[in-house]
């Protein structure tokens, strides 16, 4: 059944929804060359890089952003 | 800047890999905090983040239609107000072309009664959700599904609609133009907006893979192209004062922003000299 | 407490002591004095509401639903051109289940351009999920605004309401009208409490979008709720009664039980039809009147049981669907098996006298075609 409304009471449940399936290229970071300047984490669309630079890739789509956007090149995108 | 670490906006939301309006709104949240209610007018924010019976907010978050994100907001920060909620903070999320075009009217009505509310306009410079058909803040040359380009056309003839300028007119107390690919000038903004009393517009310029045609991770890298040509300038306007806060070292040619789009890429050099020289009339005038 | 008032007044009497906190209102012809009296009441410091003074008619709307959203009582008013504006999202707040009440002065739309009264602005608004109760007089439009919180906040029901009064007919002619006190409201009408709204403290997400897999059921519950509302009408009809001994339905039955012509029709030509009734009843001849009150939910067993032991019946409509007929006339042919002849009248403020409706029930009596669009007071062709 739909909801009274369509009313959504679970905030934040799109987390049930795994978009690391659309990936094709894989993110990897090399905690040795990283310089914790926490671009990464700032650009992400998906929010899912924790503050310990670890990539949650049950959400990570693969834009390759990070990669892009990290100064010190410590983030490798590779095919899946 | 002290950013906060708290992600408000849920992964597993329906947004292209690289899309640049999430990566906005979520920095936006971290600012606005957790005592806050969003409305968002539809658009591919609406849709990417409420596919029911799932949400992405961790926020309250009303969605009504796609012309009305301001009479909506009105809404909500009276009803709060009547209820004593006066510490929730009231933000809107609106595409350019909620904005622009089909909202204008109503964002006026807001912006001139007073509200206190925050009204963010995620701008990738034509109707996406739809497919890339033209709007009000389409770029001068840019090739849209509704301006393509072909042998009578080199895309869209008109230059963008100044909204930020438009608000402006209207006194409101804030009046700000932002970029996702400079995080802590647009964050510092929205703190400032949130502590203003009244009505606060942000015009927040983000690059959209789809639209544009560029590689998912050049979504920063582009954003950061256009303020780096001029071809987006990043200011604010605080009580009617007008300051840029951003100025880059040397400007770079627009054609550098240009060819690293698809929308762009028809475009001969007359009508890219034109955009040039469109840009450097603006940036003499702000010694930019 | 009797007071003189119009309708316009007496639902903003009535809204008053409803106590709404938002009301976002724009005017228009010939609702502007409800906007105009509401302003008044909150600068007065009567009326403890803020009251947005919109740009538009669909940021009315619009505004009403946010602040419903974020879980007030609200209220608005509208009339003609500014429901046909409300159009969208008046689907949006019955959706979302907003228990948003809206007083409509019933005006004709344009083109042509007309100020004047018919019902073709709100019976056009049929589909889109509110209830419309229509008024005979201006009591009932103060009466029914204050039972449409009580039913549309109904947790069974949470659909909007729309109370309709004729354009100047009702709005702006004035009539002795009970007022009654503000306690009696307070006891009747209990403080509205949402079951979904905007909350940083348990956030919620409003106004989602469903795929084909959600849709349907969504619209099956509104379907479900506005045929249940029928049973609360009933109840809060006999608690309003109770309170304030005045006895309102879904329909109203005028000397129909032996009638032979059954006339059914809503809103203020109803004042003139039960005039005309007495006057040919006093001649012996066996006619009533069937009120339609509630158009939407659509009272077709409360209709049938008052009409079916008439020989014919004959439906007038202040209102056309084009190529088709009487919105009202159609509606009771497609869900009773009954002898009935259309009328339309009064479009645009025609006037209607009670010589009309004897010359309807005379071609009611003497049908020449029953499925005859048959037009009142049309100018023909000299």
């Amino acid at each position: 059944m739909t909801s009274v409304g369509a009313v959504v009471r679970d905030p934040g449940s799109s987390i049930k929804n795994k978009t690391g399936s659309w990936r094709t290229f894989k993110p990897t970071l090399d905690k040795e060359k990283c310089i914790d300047c926490g671009n990464c984490i700032l650009f992400c669309p998906e929010g899912c890089i924790t503050k310990d630079y670890d990539i949650d890739y049950d959400y990570c789509k693969g834009c390759g952003i990070c990669a892009e956007e990290c100064p010190v090149k410590a983030i490798k995108m590779e095919r899946e | 800047m002290e950013i906060p670490e708290k992600e408000l906006l849920a992964p597993g939301h329906r947004a292209c890999a690289g899309c640049g309006a999430t990566i906005g709104v979520r920095l936006a949240l971290k600012m606005l905090g957790e005592n806050t209610v969003a409305v968002s007018a539809t658009g591919c924010l609406e849709v990417i983040t409420t596919p029911y019976p799932e949400t992405s907010w961790k926020i309250p978050w009303i969605h009504v239609a796609f012309e009305n994100a301001g009479a909506v907001a009105s809404g909500v920060e009276r009803a709060l107000k009547a209820q004593g909620k006066d510490d929730v903070t009231v933000v809107a999320f609106a595409g350019d072309g909620g904005t622009a075009d089909i909202g204008l009217q109503s964002l006026s009505g807001a912006m001139e009664r007073g509200h206190n509310l925050i009204y963010i306009c995620y701008d990738n410079e034509a109707y996406m959700n739809t497919g890339v058909q033209r709007s009000g803040a389409t770029p001068y040359g840019a090739s849209t599904t509704t301006t393509p380009h072909g042998e009578e056309s080199f895309g869209e003839n008109k230059p963008k609609k100044n909204i930020p300028m438009i608000m402006a007119a209207h006194g409101v107390p804030y009046v700000a133009t932002a970029s996702i690919s400079y995080p802590e000038d647009f964050m510092m903004k929205v703190q400032k907006a949130k502590e203003v009393e009244g009505p606060a517009y942000i015009h927040l310029h983000q690059p959209c893979t789809t639209g544009w045609g560029y590689d998912s991770s050049k979504t920063i890298e582009l954003g950061r192209l256009a303020v780096e040509t001029g071809s987006w300038l990043l200011y604010e306007i605080v009580e009617g004062e007008f300051k840029i806060t951003y100025r880059p070292l040397e400007r770079k040619p627009v054609n550098v922003y240009l060819e690293a789009q698809k929308r762009f890429k028809h475009l001969a050099d007359a009508e890219k000299e034109k955009i040039q020289n469109y840009v450097d009339e603006i940036c003499a005038e702000l010694k930019i | 407490m009797i007071k003189v008032m119009s309708a316009n007044g007496a639902i903003s009497e009535a809204v008053k002591m409803c106590k709404p906190k938002v009301i976002p209102v724009f005017p228009i012809t010939p609702q502007t004095t409800i906007s105009e009296y509401l302003a008044k009441f909150v600068a007065d410091g009567v009326l403890d509401a803020e009251y947005i003074r919109v740009e538009s008619e669909h940021s009315a709307i619009s505004a009403a639903v946010g602040a419903s959203g974020a879980g007030v009582r609200t209220f608005t008013a509208t009339s003609s051109q500014g429901l046909a504006l409300m159009h969208e999202i008046l689907f949006v707040a019955a959706g979302m289940r907003t228990p948003i009440v809206l007083g409509n002065a019933n005006r004709a739309l344009s083109a042509p351009l007309s100020i004047w009264n018919d019902q073709q602005d709100s019976i056009s608004e049929r589909d889109t999920g509110w209830m419309q109760f229509f008024a005979e007089n201006a009591q009932e439009a103060l009466d029914f605004v204050i039972q449409a919180y009580k039913i549309s906040e109904d947790h069974q029901v949470l659909l909007p309401s729309m109370v309709c009064v004729d354009g100047y007919i009702l709005t702006h002619t004035v009539e002795p009208v009970d007022i009654p006190r503000q306690e009696d409201v307070d006891e009747f009408l209990p403080p509205y409490e949402p079951i979904s709204y905007l909350d940083p403290k348990n956030p919620m997400s409003l106004g989602t979008f469903t795929d084909p897999d959600y849709y349907m059921e969504a619209r099956y519950d509104m379907q479900t709720a506005m045929d249940g509302a029928k049973d609360v009408i009933r109840r809060v009809n006999k608690e309003f009664e109770e309170v304030f001994g005045r006895k309102h339905g879904l329909v109203e039955s005028y000397k129909t039980e032996d009638a032979e012509i059954i006339l059914v029709a809503m809103g203020s030509i109803c004042g003139t039809i039960k005039t005309v009734v007495d006057y040919l009843r006093e001649k012996g001849e066996k006619v009533g009147l069937l009120r339609v009150i509630s158009f939407r939910p659509f009272p077709q067993e409360d209709i049938y049981q008052a009409v079916k032991g008439a020989r014919r019946i004959a439906v007038l409509d202040k209102n056309i669907s084009l190529g088709i007929g009487g919105v009202l006339f159609n509606e009771i042919k497609a869900k009773m098996d009954v002898n009935a002849s259309g009328f339309i009248l009064g479009l645009g403020g025609r006037e209607i006298s009670p010589d009309h409706i004897i010359e309807i029930i005379e071609k009611t009596r003497n049908p020449t075609e029953t499925n005859k669009i048959n037009w009142i007071g049309l100018k023909e062709e000299e």
